[in-house]
């Protein structure tokens, strides 16, 4: 099935809306959120418990679909699709990182990093090779043949991004990568999650509780109650949010 | 396709590799089990064929039987002009009397004796076994007798010994020594290893009432036939039956079934083995659901990473069929390493058939036990497994 739309960027949302039947009536978990990001843009996704950011994920991971809108995704509307068709973008143009228990724990983790390319038939010598520079780009060097369990949760974080990275995707999702890191840890992981999001034109939206973690991104979209309420777009502005909230 | 088995051969693979220590822990109970339906199956092979041996190898189709004894060979009583009455109908090839009864041979020195089947037989007609060693048995009223292959080894004698056999007549413990002359294969019957003596002898030595010792005629139990040609068995049956007064005829394997006990003990074993498999499927299927119960979070990454749902299963096919395939192997190892220690009192026998039969029933459990964890696996939801709804 077509679902190809004509967009400039590499993510797009029109009028998304997500809504829920409930005892008291209809919910609206995301109500009428249009937004954009570029390749190589890197933006943070903020706001409350129930704001509606981490459904907002879900439908932009394809795990979901909107009740209506569009999520466009290099011009390919999510929202329309099957879910075989879904698994195959999520497979193939979605890069993922969650909270936690992010790695398959019985593969090492350069064969973590490399299950996105065995999935994608994509896993030959350069594609090998290329696993093990992330994995050594990203201080795992030593730690390649390392099982989840042997590794920190900091190290294996960022073998959840070297993952996320390594199959190319247009669009690179991160559900709050911090939660279980030390302060230390939690900055040098979002400091390289962005600094590989800008140097490989990928478009990447990370969802954070944690305002000290906006300093690395380029924008900053704050959610309330299922709405979109602000745009961080300024430099000063987003670094005012990022250290008013380290204060 | 080829895609999907190579990526869930693979994850399949390197999780049993990774946690080879829990998986082979389900291989050895599944091993376990090979060796409890393997060893049933033996013992009701065993148990069977020291029932049947004998009837199971005559050189026959049919037996006949005094009519209304319910094919029960002790109940039966044929005197010896029925042979001949037998012979003369047409499409039988031969015949011959088969008289049964139970002795106990004494053996030397501190050896406890050993109760056998004594069984009279006509020289050179149907019911005579063939012997391995030595020769057949030449007249109907030699004193020599035939031993099987399980009264040789579990007593030591070889042809060119004597024997001899102590039975109660009237009142009074009688003992008979007897030459062997030959040894034949197996040829158990009602589980004890038999003697054959020609028919006169067996009718002189067998254990009698104090009438029957005064009664003149010898009376078979029953009588084997071959037929011409063994495709017109049921005819030949309806013919000796109409031909022939008061007999019933039963093919050898309605024979069998009419041993005393013989389907009852054949009901009783397949029924353990039944249960035995049964509780296979439900430790299997156990163990994989708990397995995928604790995976929920980990095949929900997966699928939220794009692994579709046939990756999933046919991960999970794949675990379930080299588990089990390495637990039937280790089983029908430790089966084979056992067997070789069984003493020949017990009754067990490996059958081709039998342990073929078993063996394939085990290799089914294990995918049929795992039915239900693969439908759950594909089921899982990679939002609510990763917490996201």
């Amino acid at each position: 099935m077509n679902h190809t739309t004509h967009t400039t960027y590499a993510l797009e949302t029109r009028a998304v809306i997500k809504k829920y039947q409930a005892d008291a009536g209809t919910v609206f978990a995301v109500n009428d959120v249009s937004l954009h990001v570029a390749a190589g843009e890197f933006v943070a996704l903020v706001g409350p418990s129930g704001s509606g950011k981490t459904t907002m994920l879900s439908m932009l991971a394809a795990l979901l679909k909107p009740s209506s809108g569009q999520i466009l995704l290099d011009g390919t509307d999510l929202a329309g699709m099957s879910d075989a068709e879904r698994v195959v973008m999520r497979r193939e143009k979605i890069g993922f990182t969650f909270q936690a228990n992010n790695l398959v724990p019985y593969l090492s983790a350069v064969e973590n990093v490399e299950l996105m390319l065995r999935l994608n038939q994509r896993l030959d010598k350069a594609g090998k090779l290329r696993a093990r520079e992330l994995l050594a780009r990203l201080g795992l060097g030593e730690r390649l043949n390392n099982l989840p369990g042997q590794m920190s949760g900091g190290q294996q974080q960022r073998v959840a991004i070297a993952r996320a990275l390594i199959h190319n995707p247009s669009l690179v999702l991160a559900d709050e990568p911090t939660a279980s890191l030390d302060t230390e840890r939690a900055y040098q992981v979002v400091e390289t999650f962005a600094g590989l999001i800008h140097e490989q034109q990928r478009a990447g939206i990370m969802v954070t509780h944690d305002l000290r973690m906006c300093e690395y991104v380029d924008r900053v979209i704050q959610m309330r109650d299922g709405k979109l309420v602000k745009i961080y777009t300024e430099r000063d502005e987003i670094m005012r949010l990022a250290k008013g909230s380290r204060d | 396709m080829k895609q999907t088995f190579v990526v869930s051969t693979y994850l399949a693979l390197k999780e049993i590799w990774r946690s080879r220590g829990r998986f082979l822990l389900v291989s050895l109970v599944i091993a376990l089990i090979t060796l409890l339906v393997l060893f049933i199956a033996a013992l009701g092979e065993g148990l069977g064929n020291g029932n049947r041996e004998y009837i199971a190898k005559l050189d026959g189709e049919l037996l006949v039987y005094q009519a209304k004894a319910d094919f029960l060979i002790a109940a039966s009583r044929l005197d010896t002009a029925r042979v001949d009455e037998v012979r003369q109908v047409a499409g039988v090839a031969d015949a011959g009397m088969i008289g049964m009864a139970s002795a106990t041979l004494i053996l030397d020195g501190d050896e406890d004796p050993l109760k056998v089947a004594l069984l009279g037989i006509e020289p050179g007609h149907v019911g005579e076994p063939p012997v391995v060693t030595g020769r057949q048995l030449a007249a109907e009223d030699a004193d020599e007798v035939i031993i099987d292959r399980n009264t040789a080894i579990r007593t030591g004698l070889a042809e060119g010994d004597t024997l001899t056999l102590r039975v109660t007549q009237g009142t009074e413990d009688a003992f008979f020594t007897l030459t062997i002359v030959g040894v034949s294969d197996g040829r158990q019957y009602s589980l004890q290893p038999a003697i054959f003596a020609p028919f006169l002898t067996w009718d002189r030595v067998r254990p009698q009432s104090a009438a029957e010792l005064n009664f003149a005629g010898a009376t078979a139990n029953v009588i084997a036939v071959r037929p011409v040609d063994p495709n017109t068995v049921e005819t030949l049956r309806q013919d000796i039956e109409a031909q022939v007064d008061k007999v019933d005829v039963a093919t050898l394997k309605e024979a069998i079934q009419a041993l005393p006990g013989y389907s009852a003990q054949q009901s009783t074993l397949n029924t353990q083995g039944g249960f035995t498999l049964f509780i296979g499927i439900l430790v299997i299927g156990g163990f994989f659901q708990i397995q995928i119960l604790q995976k929920v979070s980990q095949i929900g990454v997966l699928k939220a990473i794009g692994t579709s749902n046939p990756i999933v299963a046919w991960a999970s096919v794949i675990q379930i069929v080299v588990i089990t395939v390495v637990g039937v192997a280790i089983g029908g190892l430790l089966t084979f390493l056992f067997s070789l220690f069984f003493p020949p009192t017990v009754p067990i026998v490996f059958n081709g058939t039998t342990s073929a039969i078993a063996l394939v029933a085990l290799l089914l459990i294990g995918p049929a036990g795992g039915l239900v964890s693969i439908r759950y696996a594909v089921r899982i939801e990679p939002l609510k497994a990763l917490g996201l709804n």
